[in-house]
């Protein structure tokens, strides 16, 4: 079926990929950008388009979001497919990745085309599955690379899980680069955050909490960095959140290690004061962490130390978040509020517009060589109409994912997507 | 003419002889309501309502030292300990506490057998709750857990105990026992020595301490000391031999053997040399400084017998004051309720 052409007139686009933040019209045919100009009557526009005029409103390219826990298959409860991507379309993310932690864990062929297949009937955004860099994430062998790739994997990654054995690691990293493969880790010494919950300080010790240290971030990370200079390995850090850890990320970008980094959302949006008395769903891995860090990570994210910005969405129900903060599971949703968290720091004057989309969007799709994060001519037609200033606020009646977990109840929010287009289709417009 | 809601606090703290005060009458305090529904932590208290649960806790005294051990005042009313971790002296201490004021005392506890059919904590709680309860006290091994309960619950809570974080009856027994023997807490030096790092009895008293105007010490080893105590308006110390002299009291702390995950301290017989309070090393504190210790002590290991027998120690008392204190925290804590719901009934009549 192919859709009417369609052209977004008056917009205010920022696409950091052209370098381009000022008005803009856009024209999409056959699901793809074909023309972007300053003003519409420069375009030859075919007769019979739709026109959506975006007075007022900012274009974005789609976001992508490189960190999605679901639980489909094993947990549907906590989120499936499909309300995923119905979060990510209200949240103006157009593509993400999908972390392999489901049960069974995605590590074989059947399984990444399993999500494929479900992600096909059941999502209007665009999903990509990534793979165990281990079987079972036991640690001990490899995942078939190379097949998993061609069956549609667009990155390894142990979700939560560390790889303790660093003979493991180097031949991972080795490996995965003979098929150009991205391995994304969450670093974090399973040793030194043994049975911490949150930020080690004054707040963990005053409400009685065990601390995970900073240097159990930094340890794993400059391991894995070392491993990474050494086998020329394509290394993301997926999640870091402290000043040291952006030290050593810029120190091995300047040598030319195929190093990049990326944050959760959280991380530069709260602090470890928001736990406050025992708020489960503040808790979060990495954990949150001082002001003094948070300030340090916009720092770092605005002088590119820092490549992405994930919401590191996790659904986590009653079941696991109710509970003593101790026996908590970790994790947070984001996906709907990725991107109005995001621009709270440019309405706060701390990151510029064009910085944010790039980290949301561009970079995280070079990193893994998608089809997105761009709206050149040519590229798919993935976006979002965003309203910067429109005021709302995050309740959990409205939130479509299957669990609420979210550290953002009943924040404001300046920012809302008012429609998302997926290959040049509408598949989320706002009603309110 | 401008009153102050509360006399100046160097009055406030002044010292106060507690032999002279009649039984069973609470010392009036201007405008002062005790406004808390539960006790959950010291941290909520201000210095104030320390004082006041101290001085009503000094009345209930007498009442453990009758013949006749009962009061009526909680008759009727239902208590149920709800304990998480298998205590034996706080459980005893709260149950008694609760029956000499006439309630109905219920003990559960729940260990671990429950959370292994996997019945969570507030299905637990629910549950009690369904029986409609005055009061609740809980002890769990998890920080948190007491309010995460008063949360959901429709009665006071009283938190005995919640992992590492508060045992705020614990620290408020302490703070009446060294009044008792000292006239004030205000300007003692109180040494508190042992396993800081797992123990909410420690968090408790050095909040209290410090809000009643005590110079506070910790002396442990480093490994059990908890990442930014300094900043708790401590002296930190790492040997007994430079933290003891001029110490008023000498807390000691139970040796959490059971909490101890790796490498904390290397054999109990090291710990003991260094740490174990002797009677050598209680010499160097003042003379006649007071020997506390919330129990159940490990003896040879933070205590030696010589000196959790001797003269010193009011190891004994502490059990004492427990009951005192207990009685007194429930009827305030009741009364409190009492007064909130009477409240409301009003309101929603209007």
């Amino acid at each position: 079926m192919s859709e009417a052409p369609l052209l977004i007139t008056r917009a205010h686009l920022v696409d950091p990929s052209q370098n381009y933040d000022g008005p803009a019209s856009i024209l999409i045919e056959d699901g793809k950008i074909s023309a972007v100009e300053k003003s519409a009557s420069k375009m030859n526009v075919p007769a019979d388009m739709k026109v959506i005029d975006a007075s007022g409103l900012h274009v974005f390219p789609g976001l992508v979001d490189m960190r999605v826990h679901i639980g489909e298959p094993g947990s549907e409860y906590r989120e499936t497919i499909a309300s995923a991507s119905a979060a990510a379309a209200a949240g103006g993310v157009t593509s993400f990745v999908m972390m392999p932690d489901t049960d069974p864990v995605i590590d074989e062929v059947s399984l990444v085309d399993y999500v494929r297949r479900a992600a096909r009937d059941n999502a209007d955004v665009r999903l990509y599955p990534s793979a165990a860099v281990t079987k079972g994430f036991a640690g001990n062998e490899l995942t078939e690379f190379g097949l998993l790739k061609e069956a549609g994997a667009v990155m390894l990654s142990e979700a939560k899980h560390s790889i303790r054995n660093t003979l493991t690691l180097r031949r991972a990293l080795t490996y995965a680069r003979d098929f150009d493969m991205l391995i994304s880790k969450e670093t974090s010494d399973p040793y030194l955050s043994a049975n911490g919950v949150m930020n080690e300080g004054l707040n963990a010790t005053h409400l009685g909490l065990s601390g995970i240290p900073k240097e159990a971030e930094i340890i794993a990370l400059e391991r894995d960095l070392r491993i990474a200079a050494l086998t020329r390995g394509k290394y993301h850090a997926a999640k870091i959140s402290t000043a040291d850890s952006a030290e050593a990320i810029a120190r091995y970008k300047d040598k030319g290690a195929k190093v990049s980094a990326g944050i959760s959302i959280n991380n530069l949006s709260l602090n470890e004061n928001d736990i406050g008395r025992y708020r489960t769903f503040f808790r979060l891995s990495p954990p949150l962490r001082s002001e003094e860090d948070r300030e340090a990570m916009i720092a770092a994210l605005n002088d590119g130390t820092i490549d992405i910005i994930v919401s590191s969405h996790d659904p986590q129900d009653v079941d696991t978040k109710r509970h003593p903060f101790a026996e908590a599971a970790d994790g947070a949703i984001g996906l709907e509020t990725l991107l109005a968290a995001a621009l709270r720091l440019h309405h706060n004057d701390q990151v510029s517009l064009s910085r944010l989309v790039e980290a949301l969007s561009t970079r995280p799709a070079e990193l893994l060589g998608l089809n997105a994060g761009s709206l050149k001519p040519g590229y798919l037609a993935d976006l979002c109409l965003v309203d910067i200033n429109r005021p709302w606020v995050c309740s959990e009646e409205t939130i479509r994912s299957l669990s609420k977990n979210t550290p953002f109840e009943g924040a404001r929010f300046s920012g809302k997507v008012l429609q998302t287009l997926v290959g040049g289709r509408s598949i989320f417009t706002d009603n309110a | 003419m401008f009153k102050l809601p509360f006399p100046p606090i160097a009055h406030y703290l002044m010292d106060h002889s507690q032999k002279n005060l009649p039984a069973d009458i609470v010392p009036p305090y201007p405008g002062y309501t005790f406004e808390h529904l539960h006790l959950l932590g010291i941290a909520d208290l201000s210095p104030h309502d320390i004082k006041y649960l101290l001085d009503r806790a000094d009345a209930a005294i007498s009442v453990s030292r009758q013949i006749e051990k009962k009061k009526v005042t909680l008759r009727g009313r239902t208590q149920i300990n709800l304990f998480f971790e298998a205590s034996t002296r706080t459980q005893s201490s709260f149950e008694l506490a609760g029956k000499r004021l006439g309630a109905d005392v219920m003990n559960m506890s729940v260990g671990s057998s429950s959370v292994k059919k996997g019945e969570t904590l507030i299905d637990t709680a629910m549950t009690l709750n369904a029986m409609q309860p005055d009061l609740l006290v809980v002890r769990h091994h998890s920080a948190g857990a007491a309010e995460l309960l008063a949360q959901k619950v429709g009665c006071s809570v009283i938190n005995a105990g919640d992992g590492a974080h508060e045992h705020p009856t614990q620290a408020l027994l302490d703070a009446l026992t060294i009044r008792r023997h000292l006239g004030s807490v205000e300007r003692q030096t109180v040494a508190i020595c042992g396993d800081i790092l797992h123990s909410r009895v420690a968090r408790s008293n050095i909040i209290l301490l410090n809000a009643l105007g005590a110079r506070v010490r910790v002396i442990a080893p480093s490994t059990l000391l908890p990442s930014g105590i300094e900043r708790f308006g401590v002296e930190v110390f790492n040997r007994m031999e430079d933290g003891l002299p001029g110490c008023d009291v000498v807390m000691m702390l139970r040796l959490q053997r059971e909490r101890m995950e790796g490498a904390l301290i290397p054999s109990v017989r090291e710990y003991f040399h260094y740490f174990g309070l002797d009677a050598r090393k209680l010499k160097l504190a003042n003379p006649g400084a007071l020997v506390m210790h919330p129990g159940p002590m490990n003896r040879g290991v933070e205590i030696s017998s010589e000196v959790a027998d001797g003269t010193q120690s009011v190891i004994q008392e502490q059990v004492e004051m427990g009951v005192a204190l207990r009685m007194a925290v429930i009827e305030t804590l009741i009364e409190t309720s009492d007064r909130l719901s009477q409240k409301r009934s009003k309101e929603s009549k209007t």
